[in-house]
């Protein structure tokens, strides 16, 4: 083993044939990394290890799941009572849904942190948020699977949206369900959608979303571009092979946030009624509707921003401009490496406007989450509003603000 | 026709999102103990004395129960399977069909074996004690949990019959000496005795929701237990895991 150029025979016959090595040190061993990178790198790696896990228990869950009206709800309790250790490939699956989500809220927070998505990395963002666009629609899709109430009438709210649209509103809702209600048409292509064809996408633009961060190399928390200091064979100075640096250098933070994951896996299933939602466990009923229909814990900001909307603005009707504000809501992040005009990319080098625009944010977004759950009261109302219009603040200032404020020198090199 | 009925569907889910916020009933707190097999098989048998008649537990199965409640197979299938041509291996599926408690009832008596998980344990224990004399509902019985229920009081040769609706305790008090809860007995007069004092109805109903609650995630022991093996390995693995990263560590800085 001492020579390092040692090859057994067999991978050289294969990489004759089929670039494996070359991939391997293209992607893994001769990946070069920043060596700055902090604990919020970690969320990327984490989302991934959840989609796996996601991808895994789904397909043992298909074995036993029976999608159709009068059996899905049967089916799902027969996986969690009859299926050995069902139980537990289901609590896998649905609270890894959750920890999808907030494994990519977090990450994608790191990269409006570090300003991860300007210049050359417009696309790895918008990779990025294709790939949130359809998690969203993966994880509504499949939480209508278990034909509980809150999936039929959470279904039932999310698809009556499209009914705002102007014109094709009322033809489009029939055409995503299928017919004049939910029905088990509905739950059946939901299913199709949500084991083979939204996967299969998702799976692909993962790919892409490496693929153009390999490129042009990974940001830092400090924003310098490292490939301005190469040795002379080419590698950054500033950085460290990705593997084994940031794979096996980084079990100890897995091994924490598998603690947390089966820590709710094992000991809080339900997520305090946010994983699994309590109405979820009564059978879906056309003619019953639950007290409190609240989406979702991840979708719940969204929610908020549709529902903040309670009034007609000009000619639009509330339900209408609702609609919008929401849907303008997902569209603006797309935008967001076009939006940010500052000469460096991390807040740490930015000025108090930014420091002072993405903590607000933060603590908006956190806000009309938690809102997003809760039911309308006067209070809730106004305070949904106020994080509406900081939520959009926050992106449509960005280029006024990034461009005129005082920004600090960033470093050359990585700081010791 | 279909407009109608989704302008009417979109009106109600508004409706019950805005009532959502009003008004919460005070439910009394109990706590389940799913390792307590004894509270669980009288559980088990007060529910077939008393709920079985209507109410199935139809995503569960006979053979399951006896197994997990320390139950021998004769002994359950003597004395607490009903139908005669059931199996041990069946699903706790019960006689009534859904036409017959319609008629009876004005709405079918709903499946049981999730209601904790939908309803949660403090609200089935306290729906439970908490029915009263009512001459306007058709079974003369109301419920101060759920109003204008369509159910008559089954457990009335137990608890007696309160002549008015119970007064709801306001806070919970706690006795400075003991620590425990002070039991208030909440009905002042019974319009019908019934055999079991108000201590014995608690821990009748108790056991009850203990049994449903276990019901509802009947694997809930494996899953706990599980989760510390679990958190074992993960502690286990930490340890090499934190040795090759400072072993890491050291070639960057």
């Amino acid at each position: 083993m001492s020579n390092k150029n040692f090859k057994p025979a067999w991978l050289d016959w294969i990489d004759r044939r089929l670039p494996v090595s070359n991939a391997y040190e293209k992607h893994m061993s001769k990946y070069y990394a920043p060596k700055n990178f902090n604990w919020w790198y970690v969320f990327g790696l984490l989302a991934m290890i959840v989609f796996v896990n996601q991808l895994l228990t789904g397909i043992w869950l298909t074995m036993s799941y029976v999608p159709s009206a009068a059996e899905a709800f049967n089916s799902v309790e027969y996986i969690m009572r009859d299926v050995d250790m069902g139980w537990l490939l289901r609590y896998m699956h649905s609270t890894g849904a959750s920890f999808f989500f907030l494994t990519v809220y977090l990450h994608m927070f790191r990269g409006v942190l570090y300003g991860s998505y300007q210049k050359p990395r417009e696309l790895i963002w918008v990779f990025g948020m294709f790939v949130y666009l359809i998690m969203m629609a993966e994880g509504f899709m499949g939480y209508v699977l278990p034909w509980g109430q809150t999936s039929y009438w959470g279904a039932q709210v999310i698809i009556s949206l499209f009914g705002a649209i102007p014109v094709i509103g009322e033809g489009l809702q029939e055409w995503i369900r299928g017919d004049f209600l939910i029905s088990g048409i509905t739950l059946n292509r939901f299913f199709a959608l949500h084991v083979i064809a939204l996967p299969l996408v998702l799976a692909l633009l993962v790919v892409m979303h490496v693929l153009a961060l390999h490129e042009v190399g990974s940001n830092n928390p400090d924003g310098i571009d490292i490939k301005k200091h190469v040795d002379d064979k080419g590698v950054p100075l500033d950085a460290v092979p990705f593997h084994p640096y940031f794979t096996v250098g980084k079990l100890p933070q897995v091994v924490l946030f598998l603690f947390v994951f089966c820590g709710v896996i094992f000991f809080m299933p339900e997520g305090g009624g946010y994983f699994l939602e309590h109405p979820n466990f009564e059978m879906a009923n056309a003619l019953k509707t639950p007290a409190h229909i609240a989406p979702t814990w991840y979708y719940g900001a969204f929610y908020s921003i549709l529902r903040a909307i309670d009034f007609p603005i000009f000619f639009i009707e509330a339900k209408l401009g609702g609609f919008m504000a929401m849907g303008g809501a997902i569209a603006i992040l797309f935008v967001l490496p076009w939006l940010d005009r500052s000469p460096v990319r991390s807040w740490r080098y930015k000025g108090w406007m930014s420091k002072f625009a993405i903590i607000i944010f933060a603590i908006a977004f956190a806000m009309l989450t938690y809102l997003g759950g809760q039911p309308v009261t006067a209070l809730n109302g106004i305070l949904a509003k106020i994080g509406t219009v900081i939520y959009f603040a926050f992106f449509l200032l960005m280029p006024w603000y990034t461009k005129y404020e005082k920004t600090k020198p960033v470093p050359e090199r990585v700081p010791e | 026709m279909i407009k109608k009925i989704l302008i009417i569907l979109s009106a109600s889910l508004l409706a019950s999102a805005v009532s959502a916020a009003g008004a919460e009933v005070h439910l009394d707190k109990m706590k389940p103990d799913s390792h307590d097999n004894i509270s669980l098989q009288e559980g088990l048998r007060t529910y077939m004395d008393n709920c079985a008649g209507c109410h199935s537990l139809g995503f569960a199965r006979y053979n399951r129960v006896a197994r997990d409640l320390d139950i021998p197979e004769s002994l359950f299938m003597d004395n607490i399977v009903f139908a005669e041509d059931a199996k041990f291996g069946d699903l706790m599926k019960f006689s009534m069909t859904e036409q017959d408690g319609k008629k009876w009832f004005g709405a079918a008596p709903p499946d049981l074996t999730n209601v904790t998980r939908v309803r949660g344990v403090d609200w089935v224990y306290t729906y439970l004690r908490s029915f009263y004399k009512d001459d306007s509902r058709p079974y003369g019985v109301n419920n101060s949990v759920f109003k204008d229920v369509g159910m008559p009081h089954v457990l009335l040769g137990l608890q007696g019959l309160c002549s008015e609706k119970p007064h709801t305790a306001t806070g919970q008090e706690i006795d400075p000496l003991t620590g425990h809860e002070i039991t208030h007995e909440s009905c002042a007069n019974y319009a019908v005795e019934g055999s079991q004092t108000t201590d014995e109805f608690n821990k009748t109903v108790y056991d009850l929701v203990n049994f449903l609650n276990y019901m509802g995630e009947p694997y809930q022991n494996d899953r706990r237990r599980l989760g510390w093996f679990v958190f074992a390995f993960l502690t286990i693995l930490l340890v090499p895991s934190i040795l090759l990263q400072r072993e890491l560590h050291k070639d960057i800085h």
